[in-house]
């Protein structure tokens, strides 16, 4: 296949020790670009070239991983949209989510924004790519799958659907060379700027379960929740829709 | 006629045998090099072949005194024959002195002959079943060709037809013999196996000593192959060993996962290892195969990797390293070495390691423990015992290594007994606390020597920070890398198995144990306390002050099958027709013990997954820990009951 993919990594911490490691859907991303592309595949992260956990996806048999030399703290935003366009890209893929620095996983969305790209969240399986469109199965909930025609170039994030990522070995990691490029560093305004606090707990869909028997509890906590007083809305316009969409979430306490 | 016709077969044979020579030399050569004295070990060679080989031998009387009659008259005449025959000394004494070789060198092959009339399976068929019938040739040609010489018979006595059928003999006698030794027949093993014993690559192992550490690979050379792709890859003193193999199969009878019906026969591998040294399939290979895996679809040469040519990954992955093999094998092959050394291609290079293996390693660089469990945790099961951290003690007599089974809720209960008993023992001990990280062992047996060197050296430097006399450990297999595996990087201590520490105590008479309560006992042998270490007798020593009576099962000791636990065996998890530890469990149900003694976290969790009804297993731990006498030994202390809770009500 001659599509150009590019897989974005970040460095990963182990949920136990806090120890630095390829992040865990990161690694998915370049797993599904290695199976997709092959030795074409190009991986790159922005950020510190001499952070050996990167030499982790070198381990996965890559000869190099391109790193865009950023300090921490800055906005990586820019140098990745100008470098992805560069290259080329015509299928990006990216974690959900970094498991270090701010882990908000806005990046693939703001980058889609920013490069004018359609965006697949969750993908699982690559079908084909045939004619400049690829043929995508996206995973949703509870082991569910879509089947989706994108145009590409697009940009994806991988969740647990993806396949597994291959094991690192020690000797391509070793071999393997981190690419440093010079590039031009933006200050994060936000990050700078804004004042950082804990998160609230996300709001959950309240599920009043009235069940006598653990069978019954087991049967609602593994239900699918249905929402009974769920809208289809059709041929509304853009609107009209997003109204709808506001008032929901504003009923269901996600926005205050 | 004869006269001439012996100089010439004998001097042809002698010097295509040395062109044989040289043709496997080069073969060997093939392999990297490796640094052994070449001289000093020739020189060492017969020592080691008259000692230290035939006390592997001499296990088996029949095999050992056989060899002794075949070889050792063989030799003779060989050497007398060319003398009188080749060289034309017919000297009558020299005649006599070759008569007596061959009758010796013949009744030695009468039994050669007779243990293949219906020989084992684990022997080798093929060539092998030729083999004492060319013996029986060549000692019976040559004895009647000697007679005239003696003086016994008459000079052309049996004319033409003799002297036909006595070339012919001959011809045969010395293919089998002299070519045969260099151009890969049976006799191979003489030559090769006498090389290999001057260039054995662990000459520790000689002189009664013991070298079971894995090598390091030198991870700093960068050019040097991370571990073994090719059959050029092994060392040449390795590739040497391998054609010292004589088929014999007592590997093959011993080999754990052979008998699981797993696809590894350590017999078929070292012949695979041969195959790939000189090139070719092994349609030709005339004992047991992998089990499920038919002979004839397998080949290679030097130059090809070794996996999915010649050998297959899961037969490597099926081994847990037990070392039975090498224990068995009488030409002193490494076959554990071998298998290691391929592995860490795999893993290194290829990052192949099968099933859970990646996420063991995975798991083991990022929190020091196999399992993956939050470093912090590690102490969690002394919260309640307040023990001494060499953190804030700095020196201690004992450095108590608790290892990843305190993870383990099971090998908990085993880590506290101890504790009991070291405390029970007023000896000054203290652990390392959340400093300690897993000993790298399942890490190199899986074949990842750069997890494994990083984990001995951040170790070793934690160990450096402090003081102590001696570390002891209830896992055999940190005991095992502590005590022989850090050593090549640098780190050297005194290390003592808790069985062998244990036994110390009592003998200094600082326990205060009563008897074992709670029927018959038998005692399994961990490999690597037992083959690995030699430790055979602390344990029953230790058994032995609780008043029991072990009932031997027939595999112990030396001869202990493994429970399935080491080498990473779990954790690659090859299927086989039946599991490792319930074959134990049957050795174990055999000598009608209701209990069984362990010494090892491995074993212990091997034996307790086989399905009950079947014997319980309790750590040696444990039951000195349950024989302790609470009063101090002399004083005749209050017995302070202690305020018995009221149990909590439950509705
Ligand atoms: S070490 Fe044990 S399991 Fe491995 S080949 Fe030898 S006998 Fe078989
Ligand atoms: S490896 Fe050793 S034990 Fe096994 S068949 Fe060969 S000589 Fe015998």
């Amino acid at each position: 296949m001659n599509t150009k993919v590019i897989s974005l990594v970040s460095i990963g911490a182990h949920p136990g020790s806090g120890r630095t490691r390829r992040a865990e859907q990161d690694a998915r991303a370049v797993e599904l670009g290695l199976q997709l592309a092959g030795q074409h595949l190009q991986v790159v992260h922005a950020g510190d070239p001499r952070e050996e956990a990167l030499r982790a996806y070198l381990g996965m048999g890559l000869d190099h991983l391109d790193v865009l030399e950023q300090p921490a703290g800055a906005d990586v935003l820019g140098v990745l949209g100008d470098y992805l366009r560069d290259a080329g890209a015509q299928l990006v893929l990216t974690g959900s989510q970094a498991e270090t620095g701010e882990g908000s996983g806005m990046l693939p969305f703001l980058l889609a924004e920013r490069l004018g790209w359609p965006l697949i969240v969750g993908l699982a399986e690559v079908e084909s790519i045939e004619n400049g469109t690829a043929q995508v199965l996206q995973a949703l909930p509870r082991g569910q799958r879509r089947r989706l025609k994108v145009r590409l170039p697009l940009l994806a994030t991988v969740d647990n659907a993806a396949p597994k990522p291959r094991q690192s070995a020690f000797g391509p990691a070793r071999r393997g060379v981190l690419a440093a490029r010079n590039v031009m560093v933006t200050q994060d305004e936000l990050l700078t700027g804004a004042e950082l606090q804990p998160a609230r707990p996300r709001p959950k869909r309240l599920k009043v379960i009235k069940a006598k028997s653990g069978a019954d509890r087991m049967k609602a906590a593994t239900a699918k929740a249905s929402g009974g007083g769920g809208k289809v809305l059709k041929e509304v316009s853009p609107q009209e829709g997003a109204e709808a969409i506001l008032k929901l979430l504003v009923e269901e306490g996600v926005i205050r | 006629m004869l006269n001439t016709l012996l100089p010439v077969l004998l001097f042809t044979a002698l010097g295509l045998a040395v062109l044989g020579a040289l043709r496997r030399v080069r073969l060997w050569r093939q392999g990297r090099p490796s640094k052994v004295d070449l001289i000093g070990g020739l020189l060492a060679m017969p020592r080691r072949y008259l000692v230290d080989l035939h006390h592997v031998v001499g296990r088996d009387k029949y095999m050992s005194n056989t060899h002794v009659a075949t070889a050792g008259g063989f030799v003779l005449s060989a050497l007398l024959a060319i003398l009188v025959h080749g060289f034309g000394l017919h000297n009558q004494i020299l005649g006599y002195a070759l008569l007596v070789a061959t009758v010796l060198m013949f009744g030695g092959a009468l039994f050669v002959y007779k243990r293949r009339l219906n020989p084992p399976a684990r022997l080798s068929k093929g060539p092998w079943m030729r083999l004492p019938k060319s013996l029986l040739v060549f000692a019976a040609t040559f004895f009647i060709a000697t007679l005239p010489v003696a003086g016994i018979l008459p000079e052309g006595t049996g004319g033409w037809i003799l002297v036909a059928l006595l070339g012919l003999g001959v011809v045969w006698g010395v293919s089998e013999m002299f070519l045969g030794m260099t151009w890969g027949g049976p006799m191979k093993h003489a030559f090769a196996g006498a090389l290999h014993l001057a260039w054995h690559r662990r000459a520790e192992r000689f002189g009664g000593g013991r070298s079971t550490g894995l090598k390091p690979l030198d991870l700093e050379d960068r050019s040097a192959p991370l571990g073994v792709e090719k059959p050029k890859d092994f060392t040449w003193n390795q590739l040497l060993g391998f054609d010292a193999c004589v088929q014999c199969g007592k590997c093959e009878a011993m080999c754990p996962a052979f008998a699981a019906g797993q696809p590894l026969n350590p017999k078929k591998l070292i012949q695979d290892m041969v195959i790939g040294l000189a090139g070719g399939t092994d349609a030709r290979f005339a004992g047991s195969s992998y089990p499920g895996k038919p002979i004839g679809e397998h080949g290679g040469n030097p130059h090809q990797p070794i996996v999915n040519g010649l050998v297959d990954a899961e037969t490597l992955w099926s081994c847990t390293t037990c070392r039975a093999c090498v224990e068995e094998c009488p030409m002193m092959i490494e076959h554990v070495d071998a298998i290691v050394d391929m592995r860490r291609h795999l893993t290194l290079e290829k990052g192949a390691t099968p099933n859970k293996g990646a996420e063991v390693l995975d798991n083991l660089i990022a929190t020091d423990n196999p399992g993956g469990f939050a470093p912090g945790g590690r102490m969690n099961w002394a919260a309640d015992l307040n023990l001494t951290l060499l953190s804030e003690a700095k020196a201690t007599d004992v450095l108590f290594w608790v290892g990843d089974g305190a993870f383990d809720m099971r090998n908990q209960r085993t880590l506290r007994a101890f504790v009991k008993v070291l405390k029970a023992s007023g000896v000054d001990f203290a652990v390392l606390g959340l400093e300690e990280r897993d000993s790298g062992d399942v890490a190199r047996r899986l074949g990842d020597e750069a997890t494994f060197q990083q984990l001995a050296l951040r170790n070793i430097q934690t160990l450096g920070n402090y003081a102590f006399k001696r570390i002891v450990t209830c896992d055999p297999h940190s005991f095992h890398v502590l005590k022989n595996e850090y050593g090549a990087l640098g780190g050297m201590y005194q290390v003592q198995h808790h069985s062998t520490y244990i036994a110390e105590l009592i003998a200094a008479s600082k326990l205060n144990l009563g008897q074992h309560k709670g029927g018959s006992v038998t005692y399994h042998d961990p490999c690597y306390l037992g083959r690995y270490n030699g430790e055979y007798e602390a344990p029953r020593e230790v058994l032995r002050a609780l008043g029991i009576k072990v009932r031997e099962m027939q595999r112990s000791g030396f001869r202990s099958r493994c429970c399935g636990g080491g080498g990473g065996a779990p954790i690659t998890d090859i299927p086989g027709k039946q599991r490792i530890p319930d074959m134990r469990m049957e050795d174990i149900r055999e000598t009608e013990a209701e209990l069984v003694a362990v010494g090892c976290p491995q074993c212990t969790a091997m034996l307790e997954g086989v399905v009950e009804p079947r014997p319980l297993i309790k750590d040696l731990a444990e039951l000195v820990a349950d024989a302790l006498l609470e009063e101090e030994a002399g004083s005749p202390a209050v017995k302070v009951q202690p305020a018995r809770r009221k149990p909590a009500e439950v509705h």
